[in-house]
């Protein structure tokens, strides 16, 4: 049965070749959007037939490692292409599989007519294997496989319309963010290379099987090495999630189509951080150090990125930072040690982000390709599916009970509560009251209030069913995810109902959580934590709506101000973009202009060397003119030469 | 035997042939010459299929005395390595003989002798067993390739043509000197004066340690003038770019792998302990290349000059791997020799191309032309990110194993080169993007390119087969590291055994590839020390 996992990765891999190499001779839309669906849906059924037997299975039987080659081979290291089906990999292939096969569905709609359809569908096609690689991998270097190629798919995806423009810091074309992505994400995945060749010296196997079982014999608690090991692998993954100090590509990855926003840049490949930290739980559980740095990371990119969402005006740059603020709690939840929360908004996140993504897709999709939310409202008359599932996605994010995003994000700020990070909760509460606030800004912006577009030039109109089916979808998940991991309290007290997540993934991290202490709060406590950040999220969507359910609105109100300036600095997103040009980019490209190739390479190594030519050259010149012809000439040196000579041995006696 | 000796003479026989062709008949003399090189490379496939992968030793060794008096005879014969490598040779020059078709017009005669002169000179320096023969060979492959880049090179050809010629020539007296001092070792050790290899192979680790590092020292400037490494590189971005795109293909993807391949064969095999020496000094230049190469690189609006700085700072991964001196390092070291021939290769096919269009190499002269052109988009795309270094492709590989060798080098003893140098994945990411931006992406808009038009079929016959092997070595390198595996093992546990006297650290070694298996370290407090 888990054998079969190699036909998930597969499967895909062959619509890639297919679609790739004859997409273009196919022509029918119809067909290439069947290729391109069929190969991952039914991936998800293969998945999904693995997960059902795995339930029925004692919970030792649960892991397996499926051999597929051996991919490389030099001297004593040697390194197979074999994927590890568990607990873990098995529910991110059905999350991949499943949103991915939605996603795939809802781009024939959305991708109609583009003159590069085929191209479109076999770049998903790729990326879905790519990603099932890196989560499926049994050890580090098919994860790095899947981290580099799923980097790849988003730098096809993102530039996919490469002679459009983009507006950004720097970027002139869809292609120079493409290339900020990739870009960014190597230095991440530089940190993952060294990590690798540290973790290869110390446990000698890259294998995750052999590093979680030797992790705590060979790495002492909070010592230098584990800390630098776990550091390092933390750098990527501030990479591929879109975390402080690499999180300025993100935004920029809009420039991609809006389905490839949602399936990469919201459900799937910005989570693959949060999978390397899961997978690896028992080595960062042995760093406090790190550990710390990752809480605090995840909670300042939190609130960071919502804090930028406050002011944003383009539809899909709002949920970009929204998916960095969201993808920062999921860290501040590693952080912590709450492992299984981490995973937990990781799903209902994929859900409700993936929604509103492709719910944006479908109001530009109507609004022919206006991403200004200042040019919209009123757009629920005309879009009543996607205006309601999008509604049910924002009370989903804003984590209004009982739906999914109240349960993960609820446990995420229990256990960073309870753990004694008050600060890190603090400024959780604070991004969820942003989040709440944010996101109703831009619905009512969109949806309600007065029309702000031009009738003559926009005709809104709801998306053909091949889009709203999955957006239909999406919100019957987004709003039921939930009660897969509802807490002990509620559990307790609706009669002994368990926390399915949290059991089905123990197993995965009972290493690491015997490395950490167990924190314990009381019942009482967690209803009033729950209850409170309940009405944080209402008073969000409270304000959000007094401000912006109007039909008052105008674009121009609220720029001046009492908060003018901060306003600004958010507009500007706190000008950290400006920052690494001026101070890293462009001195960088300077120099190694001016200097290294205009002076060191071309002035002095081929001075030299020209320099050495000439001194040749002007020797030969000099000597040419002692060969005058004149034979008396050549007897006079002659004799001084023997002289000399003479002269020498004589004083040598 | 015979399939190695017509893999060596073929390419001589037929320049021999074309030189009675009648100089009308273009026609007739590019495909007789394309017929020679794909017949060679027919050849070199019996001698692959010859080859005993689980045999460290050389084989297919050929020996006959030619200079009684100094002991210099015709010996040739492989190993693993040199397998490879004559394996690319052979697989590279056809493609770079069908790449001449269109762009070379004038003195059609000439040039493919001189292409088939250079092939069976390069084929000579890699199956050569004899340090007199091997140097007769290194110099043979200077003529035709002068005359390459002097006649049907770009517009300051003749400037290039004679800084390639003397930066090589410089070297190559070093090594000459080298050459008879090694010889006259030999008589001092063994009465007889020799340049037999197979001989000096065992005598090379006898010379004392002084003596030695001068040894090392000439051969080592003349082949890291070949490799490039850094700071010997100047000649490189000249000859690159005024030499005929086929000349470029040949310079990097064969001509710089001498360099490497004599730093294995004679620096590695000959002077261990000079090596261990000098592994730092020369890891240091390597690692600085790497990084120099890419930055410069980056900041290049020509994408010819790009390309062949790109080559500066992937040649610099190669002598990393090579003088971390580990089975891993030095493996990878070779894979990247065929890598870089692959990818490069194909990258300079790519702008050849480009330049067959439009006559410019300006960066700033493109743009959009994925639009125009998508199926050569989407071979140079491959051919970047193979250069770029992306798992799945074969430049990976390569990288990856060199900087892993490096990293736990028993010989460099710190990690400081393999982490620095890991910065180079960023930077080559950096430079090869741009040009991929400036040059496929964007819109098209410069009316000069408005009519261009995709692969020809010629084309097509050039780019599929690398592309092929680039895809195939990504995926699954061990067909092809399988065969340079035992010499390596033999190699370095040479290495080892000379440097470290006896054959404790040897086992050490062994020891550790059984903790390795049983994926437990043996002290974890031993880590902490670095």
């Amino acid at each position: 049965m888990m054998d079969l996992i190699a036909y998930v990765p597969l499967l895909p891999l062959i619509g890639f070749a297919v679609l790739g190499l004859f997409g273009k001779k196919l022509k029918n839309e119809a067909l290439i959007g069947f290729i391109g669906s069929a190969t991952v849906g039914s991936g998800f059924i293969i998945a999904l037939m693995i997960f059902l037997s795995m339930i029925g299975m004692p919970e030792e039987n649960r892991s397996s490692i499926v051999h597929i080659f051996t991919w490389i081979q030099a001297g004593n290291f040697s390194i197979d292409l074999a994927y590890q089906v568990d607990q873990l990999s098995i529910l991110f292939t059905l999350i991949i599989t499943g949103v991915g096969f939605l996603i795939h569905l809802y781009s024939i709609g959305y991708m109609h007519g583009d003159r590069s359809f085929y191209r479109f569908f076999a770049y998903l096609n790729l990326f879905i294997f790519m990603m099932l690689n890196l989560v499926l991998a049994s050890n580090f270097l098919v994860t790095f496989l899947g981290w580099e190629g799923v980097g790849l798919a988003s730098y096809l995806l993102i530039g996919f319309w490469y002679d459009r423009k983009f507006e950004g810091t720097k970027i002139i074309w869809t292609g120079d963010a493409a290339k900020k992505a990739f870009i960014v994400n190597r230095i991440g995945d530089f940190g993952m290379l060294v990590a690798m060749f540290l973790l290869y010296t110390a446990v000698g196997s890259l294998n995750y099987a052999d590093i979680n079982s030797a992790a705590v014999a060979t790495f002492p608690m909070g010592g230098a090495m584990i800390t630098a090991i776990t550091l390092l692998l933390f750098l990527g993954c501030t990479g591929k999630s879109a975390q402080i100090p690499l999180a300025i590509w993100l935004p920029d990855a809009m420039a991609g189509p809006t389905p490839v926003s949602a399936l990469i840049h919201a459900a799937t490949m910005v989570t693959s951080g949060i999978f390397l930290v899961a997978r690896n739980a028992t080595l960062f559980s042995l760093s406090p150090t790190t550990m710390a740095v990752v809480a605090v990371v995840g909670a300042i990119t939190a609130l960071w990125a919502a804090t930028i969402g406050l002011v944003q005006n383009d539809i899909k740059k709002v949920l970009a930072y929204s998916t960095v603020s969201q993808l920062g709690y999921m860290f501040l939840a590693l952080g912590v040690g709450a492992w299984t929360a981490a995973f937990f908004h990781v799903m209902t996140h994929a859900f409700f982000k993936a929604l509103l993504f492709l719910g944006s897709g479908s109001v530009i999709h109507a609004m022919h390709e206006e991403q200004d939310i200042q040019k919209m409202g009123g757009l629920k008359k005309y879009m009543p599916i996607t205006s309601r599932t999008f509604l049910l996605a924002c009370f989903a994010i804003a984590g209004v009970f009982p739906l999914s995003g109240f349960f993960s994000k609820d446990e995420i700020l229990w256990h960073s509560f309870v753990s004694g990070n008050y600060i890190l909760w603090g400024i959780g509460v604070i991004t969820a009251l942003c989040t709440a606030f944010y996101m109703f800004r831009l619905y009512h912006l969109t949806f309600s209030g007065k029309e702000r577009f031009d009738h003559h030039h926009v005709h809104p109109h709801e998306s053909p069913i091949t889009m709203t089916l999955p957006l239909m979808v999406l919100a019957l998940l987004s709003a039921v995810a939930g009660f897969v991991g509802i807490p002990h309290v509620i559990g307790e007290t609706f009669g002994h109902i368990p926390n399915y997540l949290q059991e089905w993934l123990a197993p995965v991290f009972a290493t690491a959580n015997a490395q950490l202490h167990e924190h314990h709060g009381t019942a009482a406590m967690e209803w009033g934590l729950m209850g409170f950040s309940l009405l944080v999220a209402l008073t969000g969507i409270f304000l959000a709506s007094r401000k912006y359910n109007t039909n008052a609105y105008n674009a121009a109100e609220g720029q001046p101000g009492a908060f003018a300036g901060f306003r600004k600095l958010l507009w500007n997103k706190y000008y950290v973009d400006e920052a690494y040009y001026g101070a890293i980019v462009e001195p960088l490209h300077n120099s190694s202009r001016a200097f290294l190739w205009k002076i060191f390479d071309v002035k002095i190594i081929d001075g030299m060397v020209n320099g050495s030519a000439e001194l040749v050259r002007m020797s030969a010149e000099g000597l040419r003119k002692i060969q005058t012809g004149v034979v008396q000439n050549y007897a006079l040196i002659m004799v001084i030469g023997i002289v000399a000579v003479i002269g020498w041995l004589l004083v040598q006696l | 035997m015979g399939a190695l000796l017509a893999t060596l003479f073929l390419p001589l026989a037929g320049a021999i042939a074309l030189l009675f062709y009648d100089r009308e008949m273009g026609k007739g003399i590019r495909y007789s010459a394309l017929a020679f090189s794909l017949l060679t490379f027919v050849c070199s496939i019996f001698v692959w299929l010859g080859f005993d992968a689980s045999n460290p030793g050389l084989q297919f060794v050929i020996q006959q005395t030619w200079i009684p008096q100094f002991d210099a005879g015709f010996r040739i014969g492989l190993d693993g390595m040199s397998l490879l490598i004559v394996m690319l040779t052979t697989f590279i020059m056809p493609i770079s003989i069908l790449a001449s078709f269109n762009s070379i017009h004038k003195r059609q005669k000439e040039y493919y002798i001189m292409m088939l002169l250079l092939q069976f000179g390069m084929t000579g320096v890699f199956v050569a067993l004899d340090t007199f023969l091997f140097y007769v060979f290194w110099e043979v492959i200077l003529i035709p390739m002068y005359f390459l880049i002097g006649i049907w090179g770009g517009q300051q050809r003749i400037y290039a043509a004679v800084k390639f010629f003397l930066y090589t020539m410089v070297g190559s007296l070093l090594m000459l000197i080298a050459i008879i001092w090694l010889g006259m070792y030999a008589q001092e050790l063994t009465g007889s004066f020799t340049t037999n290899l197979l001989i000096l192979r065992d005598i090379g680790p006898q010379i004392p340690a002084e003596t030695q590092h001068w040894m090392f020292l000439a051969f080592a400037l003349s082949f890291c003038i070949k490799v490039p490494l850094f700071p010997l590189h100047t000649w490189l971005p000249d000859a690159h770019v005024q030499a005929p795109t086929a000349g470029s293909v040949i310079l990097a993807g064969v001509l710089l792998k001498m360099g490497t391949y004599g730093l294995i064969r004679f620096n590695l095999e000959l002077f261990p302990q000079a090596s261990e020496y000098f592994a730092p000094l020369l890891c240091t230049l390597a690692v600085v290349g790497i990084i120099y190469g890419a930055l410069v690189a980056m900041v290049q609006t020509d994408i010819k000059k790009l390309v062949a700085y790109s080559s500066v700072s992937h040649l610099g991964f190669i002598v990393l791997g090579i003088f971390s001196m580990t089975p891993e390092g030095i493996q990878g070291a070779i894979i990247q020799m065929i890598n870089h021939g692959l990818s490069t290769g194909a990258l300079f096919l790519c702008v050849g191309m480009l330049y067959e269009r439009r006559h410019t190499r300006e960066m700033s002269e493109y743009g959009g032309i994925m639009r125009i052109m998508p199926v050569f988009g989407v071979f140079f795309a491959i051919a970047m990110f193979a250069s770029v270094g992306l798992p799945g492709l074969n430049g990976f590989v390569g990288e990856y194993l060199t900087l892993l060798g490096a990293f736990r080098s028993p010989f460099l003893n710190t990690w400081v080169y393999a982490i620095v140098g890991a910065t180079g994945v960023i930077f080559a990411a950096v430079y090869l993007l741009i040009m991929f931006q400036r040059v496929m992406y964007g819109t098209n808009d410069n009316p000069k390119n408005q009519a261009l038009h995709d692969l020809t079929a010629n084309e097509w016959f050039q780019l599929v087969p690398v592309t092929i092997f680039m895809i195939w070595i990504g995926i699954h390198p061990p067909t092809f590291m399988k065969y340079s595996e035992q010499s390596t093992r033999a190699l370095v546990g040479k290495v080892e055994s000379a440097t470290r006297g006896t054959t404790a650290f040897t086992k050490e070694l062994e020891q550790r590839t059984t903790n390795d298996r049983a994926h437990l370290h043996p002290e974890p407090a031993m880590v902490e020390q670095h």
